[in-house]
């Protein structure tokens, strides 16, 4: 929670087109970020249909893949983000849990 | 007639319907530009498929598949994608480079792309559903980027260990091959293999066309790489292991089929390099393209024998390369000039080239190899191996003459006339070599030790010479300071042989015979 827990949360969406996954991955990233980041998250949604070239770039293999830029370091949290509790402590907004 | 024939539009020879299948041929090919394995192929992989190479760690599946790109760039003008899974792109660099290949060049004339996929599940969270679409857009992009024809994923199974979705993971890889034909790439895909299986998480269901194994073991303390196709669907193969050889110039792999006896019998002929030598045989000397076995024990003289063969070629100007098995090359110039010879000229004007090498630094394989290489790349007109039954000493018998067979077939292909020395253990039956070799070869010597008088003294007798007529005496073999020279063996009037001092002796008492004689008769 002290990392960056009062700076800006920079989180990054890598989808495929609208495809099921990804709309649902987006989804539940919108409603994970209101209830826990409201107000400090900025998300940025990547198309890799629009921009393949950021794949290699960014590492990407796994769709969706969502990033967390900043606080650093980066964590990457790929699926559709379904389990609202490990996505949280995936993206270290909730401390690990050793159950996990 | 011409014009009724041109009159018909000619039937397009593409199946139709079937896109996934460049080329007018069913069984379209790939070469692979690696020496050796095109051969084994028919002429390479399957083209606009993917190809299964697989084998145990350190068997040179990656440096196999990374040529097979570089080759494409380069030779075929096809540019290639190498994906990994494993080795960092540096790392990839720095092991191209000692095969000799520039991937830096490679990349920034965009023949090549490299990209290294990281993937570790420590650093990863799942949760919930995801799909490897990425990885498609990923190498879809990069193929389009620089028109790659072929593409190598090295090893796709590590997705295995970096994703815990196995159910996904090989639903999914079974669409990236399919995927992989429409993109009409020729790919090799390699994978670990793991006990019984070819590869860990069974990439051998996908793949259907081809599949490389590659091995590598190691008996009597020196490793041996061995290549084996194991599948290639609708195309002849080999399916021997072939040994195959990885060094500064890539990997070549030896084919050890025969390449059969098609080869045109030359009625040319190139001296023995020693004067008496070449009149024991009708036609002065062997027939170009022939190979020679000259066999006997230690010390009788079987590399001067090959030394004066050598020089000879020098001397007419021909290109011969001497592989030298038991001694250094400054050695053998100076043994041989104490009989007269001198060789630094002949290695001065590049028409010597002497090979020397411990049999046991490599495999016997690794041996052949390189020979076959060396001879392909500086094509010598004469070749020595001194002695050839050192390579024995790193391979069972079988193998041992399978792969002299083919060297042998090889060089009667180019017209190479080749001398084997071979050294027989004593208190072994003379005309029995150690390899039953000499079915290959078209002349074979025996040279010899005769312990009289308390002498030993050398002879040389020619045991045969496909279609020449040969003398079927035993010569006397005697090095002088300017070299070999073949002396008659003098018969006694019990018909026993004399030899050395004894010769001597019997010569001068048949020359006095002689003259004894024919005062008699005159005084009759």
């Amino acid at each position: 929670m002290k990392n960056g827990a009062r700076g800006i949360w920079r989180l990054r969406l890598y989808v495929a087109g609208q495809s099921p996954k990804s709309i649902t991955a987006l989804a539940n990233l919108k409603r994970l970020c209101e209830s826990h980041l409201a107000g400090r998250y900025r998300i940025e949604v990547v198309d890799l249909l629009n921009q393949p070239h950021l794949a290699r770039r960014d590492d990407i293999v796994v769709v969706p893949t969502l990033v967390r830029q900043l606080p650093v370091p980066v964590r990457k949290i790929i699926g559709d983000l379904s389990n609202e509790k490990r996505v949280l402590v995936g993206l270290e907004v909730l401390p690990r849990d050793d159950k996990e | 007639m011409t014009a009724t024939v041109r009159s018909r539009k000619s039937e397009p020879t593409k199946r139709a319907g079937n896109g996934s299948r460049p080329g007018r041929h069913p069984l379209a090919k790939a070469p692979t530009g690696i020496p050796g394995l095109d051969e084994i192929t028919n002429g390479g992989l399957p083209r606009g498929r993917p190809t299964l190479v697989c084998g145990g760690a350190g068997c040179g599946k990656t440096l196999l598949a990374m040529e097979f790109l570089v080759r494409g760039a380069l030779d075929y003008d096809e540019p290639g994608v190498f994906m990994s899974f494993e080795e960092s792109t540096a790392d990839l660099v720095a092991d191209a480079r000692s095969l000799g290949f520039d991937l830096e060049r490679l990349s920034a004339r965009r023949q090549l792309l490299l990209d290294y996929v990281r993937l570790e599940r420590a650093e990863l969270t799942e949760t919930g559903e995801y799909d490897l679409e990425g990885l498609f857009i990923r190498l879809g992009h990069a193929i389009d980027s620089i028109g790659a024809k072929r593409v190598v994923l090295d090893t796709i199974e590590l997705l295995f260990s970096g994703l815990s979705d196995a159910f996904v993971l090989r639903a999914e890889l079974a669409r990236l091959f399919r995927w992989l034909k429409t993109k009409q790439v020729t790919a090799i895909v390699t994978g670990e293999r793991a006990g019984e299986h070819l590869t860990r998480h069974g990439l051998e269901e996908f793949v259907s066309d081809c599949v490389i194994l590659l091995d590598q073991r190691v008996t009597e303390q020196s490793a041996t790489r061995r290549l084996r196709i194991l599948k290639y669907r609708g195309s002849a193969h080999g399916g021997n292991e072939m040994p195959f050889l990885i060094d500064d110039h890539g990997v070549s792999v030896l084919p050890i089929t025969s390449l059969g006896l098609a080869h045109r019998a030359s009625t040319a002929h190139v001296s023995t390099g020693v004067a008496g030598l070449d009149g024991m045989f009708a036609k002065k000397g062997y027939y170009r393209g022939n190979s020679v076995l000259a066999s006997g024990t230690a010390g009788t003289g079987k590399s001067s024998l090959a030394v004066h063969f050598a020089a000879a070629a020098c001397r007419r100007g021909e290109r011969c390369l001497y592989f030298a098995f038991e001694e250094s090359p400054s050695q053998i110039t100076r043994n041989m000039r104490s009989i007269g010879i001198d060789l630094e000229p002949w290695i001065r004007r590049g028409l010597l080239r002497v090979h020397a090498e411990r049999p046991t630094a490599l495999g016997l394989e690794a041996h052949l190899v390189a020979m076959h290489r060396l001879i392909d790349h500086w094509q010598p007109r004469v070749v020595v191996v001194d002695p050839v039954t050192n390579l024995i000493a790193v391979g069972s018998e079988i193998e041992v003459k399978a792969m002299l067979a083919r060297l042998i077939d090889f060089m009667k292909l180019r017209q190479i006339t080749a001398l084997f020395t071979s050294l027989t253990e004593g208190g072994r039956a003379a005309e029995r070599t150690d390899l039953g070799v000499s079915s290959l070869m078209d002349v074979w010597m025996l040279v010899g030790n005769q312990e009289t008088n308390g002498e030993r003294n050398r002879t040389i007798q020619i045991v045969k010479a496909r279609g020449m007529a040969h003398s079927n005496q035993v010569r006397e073999f005697v090095m002088t300071d300017r070299g070999i020279t073949l002396v008659d063996i003098s018969r006694r009037a019990d018909g026993s042989v004399a030899i050395g001092a004894a010769r001597g002796a019997q010569q001068e008492q048949a020359r006095v015979g002689d003259r004894k004689s024919s005062r008699g008769r005159r005084v009759k």
